[in-house]
């Protein structure tokens, strides 16, 4: 009893402390082991010849089509072009989205009103559209984007419109008692109580960008990373469409990871 | 002596599709400067109301509410009203929360700010002013938002529950804390409340009203034979039982 007690806890501390760290590790080696176990594997078949390496490529090819692409001088071009339209996309997508938002919590008579049209919008698939944006806006970029925003800005709008609606009765009975209008009420205490919903949406429409861009790019292009996918799938180079598809991966995921960034800044501001 | 809030034969109904309901008959009540009136009530009497009609949120269907012998149509700067739970902005700091009414009408000129600081210095939350509410124990939060009322200077302080969201023991020391505050700040204060002890322990009349469409059953002046009256030692004061059975009798509470 007589063992000082800061001791005993510090000991139990960094038995802890060890355990979660031993714990964090053995979990990202298994993470890297897995990747590697498959891309060997995938190697040995292709080299062994137990699987056709002209229908499933092989990691070695893979990286070779992508240095070639890389001193051909194409690679930036077509990871700049797809990652510019995809990046204007959810942006576009959130911020209109967002706005349109503001006009429906606005007049509920108008959000009322365009209901039925949002929830048909809603459930459509947005690609059912390409061709009439194609024949309206050109073969190009710019139809790639407004693809990419058809499938981002409905559910931008419904999912902050929700929040808005659903913000707390009494913290705008607080703000009312105050004297407030209702822009005040809006930018008082709708608009940063739901910060959150909307930097959510944000997120899921990365994703929903990235969808609507590749699919654009199958559709019209003649730059890009799902340029690159159709056209080595149309001249059966499944090592190009296979690169493509890493490349892809790798944006994507760093995307994600620079908005998680923007998120935490914003957050933390706030 | 002009009464500071004269309520005139107020009058609610509520509309909705299924039809009407009457959540007030008819509520007439003059009320002092300096008075503290506590309003008590079953649940859903339409004490809330009551209070929504007198801080200008809500049109009453008929009478009148006079605040120093205006006529009160909208939100008016004489009347504070403090909500059920302290509704602090978690995105604000202390300081911005308690700076939220100056902010929405547009006074946030250095005398105000002046005024911020001396009663965050003289209630205790000076120190606590760049934390956020989720830093700040129940009872704390509670005085930013008295203090969030009072930085606006109203004559009239109604609380809608306002302590009711605290556990029993934070209750108490708020009850002291605020009486005192409200006190010392030479405020009218309506409570609502449908705790009948913390309504004599407060009071200086107890307001009790019937079932809805609720009116006035009876007004009680609280007189308590103690020589400082804090909430507190109104409690122990001999009186106190009988004023409690009384008033309990009176809200005839079914289960």
């Amino acid at each position: 009893m007589s063992k000082p007690k800061e001791i005993n806890t510090s000991i139990e501390r960094l038995e802890y402390l060890k355990a979660r760290k031993v714990k964090r590790i053995s979990i990202i080696l298994t993470q890297v082991l897995i990747l590697i176990v498959f891309l060997v594997l995938w190697e040995i078949c292709a080299r062994l010849q137990i699987i056709d390496s002209f229908i499933t490529s092989q990691p070695s090819r893979i990286v070779s089509t992508i240095i070639n692409l890389y001193d051909e001088g194409q690679l930036f071009v077509h990871i700049t072009v797809t990652c510019w339209e995809t990046i204007v996309g959810f942006v576009l997508g959130t911020i209109s989205g967002t706005l349109i938002a503001v006009i429906l919590w606005w007049s509920e008579f108008l959000s009322k009103v365009l209901e039925p049209y949002l929830v048909i919008l809603n459930s459509l698939p947005k690609i059912a559209l390409g061709p009439i944006f194609i024949v309206w806006f050109g073969a190009g970029t710019t139809s790639i984007i407004v693809i990419a925003l058809a499938i981002s800005l409905i559910v931008t709008i419904l999912e902050v419109l929700n929040g808005f609606v659903a913000t707390d009765e009494e913290q705008i009975k607080l703000v009312k008692t105050f004297g407030a209008n209702r822009f005040q009420i809006f930018t008082k205490v709708v608009f940063p109580a739901n910060l959150l919903v909307i930097i959510n949406s944000l997120k899921i429409n990365v994703g929903l960008s990235w969808v609507g861009v590749i699919v654009g790019e199958f559709l019209v292009s003649k730059a890009g990373l799902g340029y690159l996918i159709v056209y080595g799938g149309q001249v059966f180079q499944l090592d190009l469409v296979m690169a493509s598809v890493v490349i892809l991966c790798i944006a994507a995921g760093l995307m994600y990871q620079a908005v998680l960034l923007l998120e935490r800044l914003i957050v933390k501001k706030t | 002596m002009a009464y500071i809030v004269e309520i005139k034969n107020i009058g609610m109904n509520y509309q909705s599709p299924n039809g009407e309901i009457p959540a007030i008959a008819d509520i007439s009540l003059d009320i002092s400067r300096g008075e503290f009136i506590c309003v008590v009530g079953a649940s859903g009497c339409g004490k809330s109301t009551l209070l929504s009609i007198i801080a200008g949120l809500l049109k009453p269907s008929h009478g009148s509410i006079i605040i120093n012998g205006n006529d009160i149509t909208n939100t008016s700067m004489k009347v504070g009203y403090m909500l059920q739970k302290d509704y602090l902005f978690e995105w604000r700091s202390i300081l911005q929360n308690v700076m939220l009414g100056l902010e929405i009408r547009k006074t946030l000129k250095s005398e105000n700010k002046e005024y911020v600081y001396h009663l965050l210095k003289t209630y205790g939350l000076y120190e606590f002013k760049d934390k956020y509410p989720s830093q700040l124990s129940g009872g704390m939060r509670q005085r930013a938002a008295l203090i969030r009322t009072l930085v606006l200077k109203p004559d009239i302080l109604l609380l809608d529950e306002a302590l009711s969201a605290l556990d029993y023991q934070t209750r108490l020391a708020v009850a002291e804390d605020i009486y005192s505050i409200i006190k010392k700040e030479n405020k009218t204060a309506i409570l609502v409340t449908h705790d009948i002890s913390e309504s004599i322990s407060m009071a200086d009349r107890v307001v009790v009203l019937t079932n809805r469409p609720a009116y006035i059953k009876s007004i009680h002046t609280i007189e308590l034979s103690c020589d400082i009256r804090t909430p507190f030692r109104s409690r122990e004061a001999p009186e106190f039982r009988h004023y409690f059975n009384t008033i309990w009798k009176e809200l005839d509470v079914h289960v």
